[in-house]
């Protein structure tokens, strides 16, 4: 029978199934960060038991960390003391941990792929929902709670059930300035945050293969905003040319036997999904949130709708409660909005190729007066690659700050947040009420739109300075 | 983990869709090494005013909210992050079920971890249940899977085999995957994973 990728990948990865009880699948690499371990080591400690595999396990430090000078220490004493804590527990299990003080130090799924630990065909799991990112290679990855943390250290494994398979098929080509997050944005607004809960996605068509690794990324890291615990995509020569090289990457021979195994993977022809989905990329335009819900995403050249139009009471009473929220009114446009913030990073879109596309727009212009802008790379490796070609320059000239890896406004716990009120054009992944600061406003969208709203301090369609 | 068999109680109203884990513990108090703690931090920004004092139109502040153990709330409950933080501060603050017409996959995962039952309904119970008078209990029997709404009417709702059997006798999953050792290292002895994070 025609399997697909998800099937393929699960299938390999199977340990036991008893009756009446999920299957117990084997998890070849386990990322961790100081915010979702630290109860997971206590239970360790409870317990009496070691990590089985450390070398199928990698920590780094991310969401608490600052963005600021690093030789500094922490001034928040409880994020200082989660992150020493972290130290601690690597320390005392045998893990490798990349914590402030390492140039391989950054956001748990943006250096996963850059070290060539993420590879096509692998189960991956981080007590982060984000995880779905590392999908982008044709792994089954996943985010899991803090149970579940403890229970992959302590047996490398997990008890789960199939999740259903979804084919997403992205059809035509993308326009000019319109980007992966904006094809992921627009999936969302189309089945809603919930739409593929219970569900793996599976990303392809001829505008999928066309994007890169980059923006493959983008796409899988988003799959958790429309409810999908996962997302792949089969992996092509652009995977193997991105992963070619990379430290963590099978060698030599090595790697020739890898790529045999890799080259398998795709799904076979005439594979059965559970579900599907089509959307054309050439029908799409630059996409922005209103709402408090990634789901609430219209076309940039589109209005705030109006929540009387809407036919379901509790759905009605959402959109209602996320305009006053943001405070804004329905019927109106939400280009040429003012706003306060810009964000450019994250596990999302916080990658080289989306500080070059930030740049692209600011080069040789400056963001509007008043207006703060932070640009955050996703890791080490992102800001020297940037640092080589200039960006930082560019930015920095721009009135933008230049700034060290982290998860950063994304969900701002780390110091770096909206204040209340303000708006935010962000390049991360949620827009919750206070995702970003108590009482901030997030609305997102693509680095080319965040860069395009920093020069002119209103929401701004990218097209204007392509 | 503590056993879950019955529940009677009264019902806590959030007629709101996606309530995701930012809004059940919002991310700045994750910088916590701790379980404990977190239910006093419960739905914190809907919960207290700027100054921190508690918002008297938030349902959780309201009389009715005071013992009740059952959080009835709409679609996609418990979307976004991955935090079992969302699961313990609902259970220290008091929850012991949560029922609405779906959840998200790691929040229902993690709740089911943690003695929290996530009880999926159909529509037109869910409708009857918001419908109720505040003082109404309703009851919950997961031997049998059967919610039981005032005026003698039983629902059922669906729950994985596995997860009830391990509610129901208190089981830690942890304990039942350690006694499959045999089987894992088989596995680990067939199966080539090239990554090495040491080397």
């Amino acid at each position: 029978m025609p399997s697909t990728i998800i099937d393929k990948v699960w299938s390999a990865h199977v340990v036991s199934e008893q009756p009446g009880a999920p299957a117990l699948l084997y998890i070849d690499l386990h990322l961790v960060h100081e915010v979702t371990s630290p109860q997971a080591f206590d239970g360790l400690r409870n317990r009496g038991l070691a990590v089985r595999r450390p070398e199928h396990t990698f920590a780094t430090a991310d969401h608490s960390v600052p963005t600021t000078d690093r030789s500094l220490p922490i001034v928040d004493p409880i994020a200082a003391r989660q992150v020493a804590q972290l130290e601690t527990n690597c320390r005392e299990f045998g893990i490798p941990c990349h914590s402030m003080a390492s140039q391989l130090q950054g956001i748990v799924h943006v250096i996963g792929p850059e070290l060539g630990l993420t590879q096509p065909g692998m189960t991956l799991v981080c007590g982060d929902s984000h995880t779905a990112t590392h999908g982008a290679f044709g792994a089954l990855a996943f985010g899991i709670g803090t149970s579940e943390v403890e229970q992959v250290l302590a047996t490398q494994c997990l008890l789960q059930k199939k999740s259903k398979s979804y084919r997403v098929e992205v059809t035509g080509q993308l326009h000019p300035s319109v980007t992966a997050k904006d094809i992921i944005l627009a999936l969302i607004a189309k089945i809603g945050a919930g739409g593929g809960t219970g569900c793996i996605f599976e990303y392809c068509g001829p505008a999928i293969r066309a994007l890169s690794m980059d923006e493959r990324m983008t796409i899988c890291n988003m799959s958790i905003e429309a409810g999908a615990r996962a997302g792949m995509i089969a992996p092509d020569d652009t995977t193997y040319e991105y992963m070619y090289g990379r430290p963590f990457a099978p060698q030599g021979e090595e790697w020739d036997r890898a790529l045999a195994r890799w080259r398998r993977l795709p799904s076979d022809e005439g594979a059965a999904y559970d579900k599907e989905v089509s959307i054309d990329a050439a029908a799409l335009e630059p996409m922005v949130t209103f709402g408090t819900s990634p789901g609430m995403g219209i076309p940039i050249s589109g209005l705030v709708p109006d929540p009387a139009g809407v036919a379901d009471p509790m759905e009605r009473e959402s959109i209602a409660k996320a305009l006053r929220y943001m405070n804004l009114e329905p019927g109106k446009p939400l280009a040429g909005h003012a706003i306060d913030v810009v964000f450019i990073g994250s596990c999302t879109n916080g990658r080289i190729s989306d500080l070059r596309a930030a740049a692209s727009v600011l080069k040789g212009r400056h963001v509007a007066p008043g207006l703060r802008v932070l640009v955050v790379p996703g890791s080490h490796d992102a800001k020297r690659q940037a640092e080589a070609e200039g960006l930082d320059v560019i930015f920095l000239a721009a009135g933008a700050e230049w700034r060290e890896p982290g998860c950063s406004m994304c969900l701002a716990m780390n110091g770096d947040q909206l204040e209340p009120g303000q708006y935010g054009v962000a390049t991360s992944n949620r827009n919750f009420e206070g995702r970003q600061g108590k009482g901030g406003r997030t609305i997102l969208a693509s680095p080319l739109t965040a860069a395009a709203s920093a020069i002119t301090g209103v929401v701004t369609d990218p097209r204007r300075f392509a | 983990m503590k056993p879950f068999t019955r529940l009677e109680s009264r019902l806590v109203p959030l007629p709101i869709d996606n309530v995701d884990t930012d809004q059940i513990i919002p991310a700045r108090f994750l910088k916590t090494i701790s379980k404990e703690g977190l239910g006093s931090q419960l739905f914190c920004d809907w919960r207290y005013d700027a100054e921190g004092r508690p918002k008297p139109d938030f349902i959780l502040n309201q009389p009715r909210a005071k013992g009740a153990e059952i959080l009835l709330v709409g679609d996609n409950f418990g979307c976004g992050s991955s935090r079992e933080h969302a699961p313990w501060a609902l259970t220290q603050f008091g929850f012991r079920a949560v029922i609405g017409t779906s959840f998200a996959d790691i929040f229902r995962q993690n709740s089911l971890k943690n003695s929290l039952l996530p009880v999926t309904v159909p529509r037109e119970v869910h409708a009857d249940l918001f419908a109720l008078a505040p003082d109404a209990t309703v009851a919950i029997d997961l031997a049998s899977q059967t919610l039981a709404l005032p005026g003698g009417r039983t629902v059922e709702f669906p729950i994985d085999p596995f997860a009830k059997h391990c509610l129901l006798n208190g089981i830690d999953e942890l304990g039942y995957i350690r006694q499959q050792e045999d089987a894992i290292a088989a596995f680990e002895a067939r199966s080539g994973c090239v990554v090495n994070t040491l080397g």
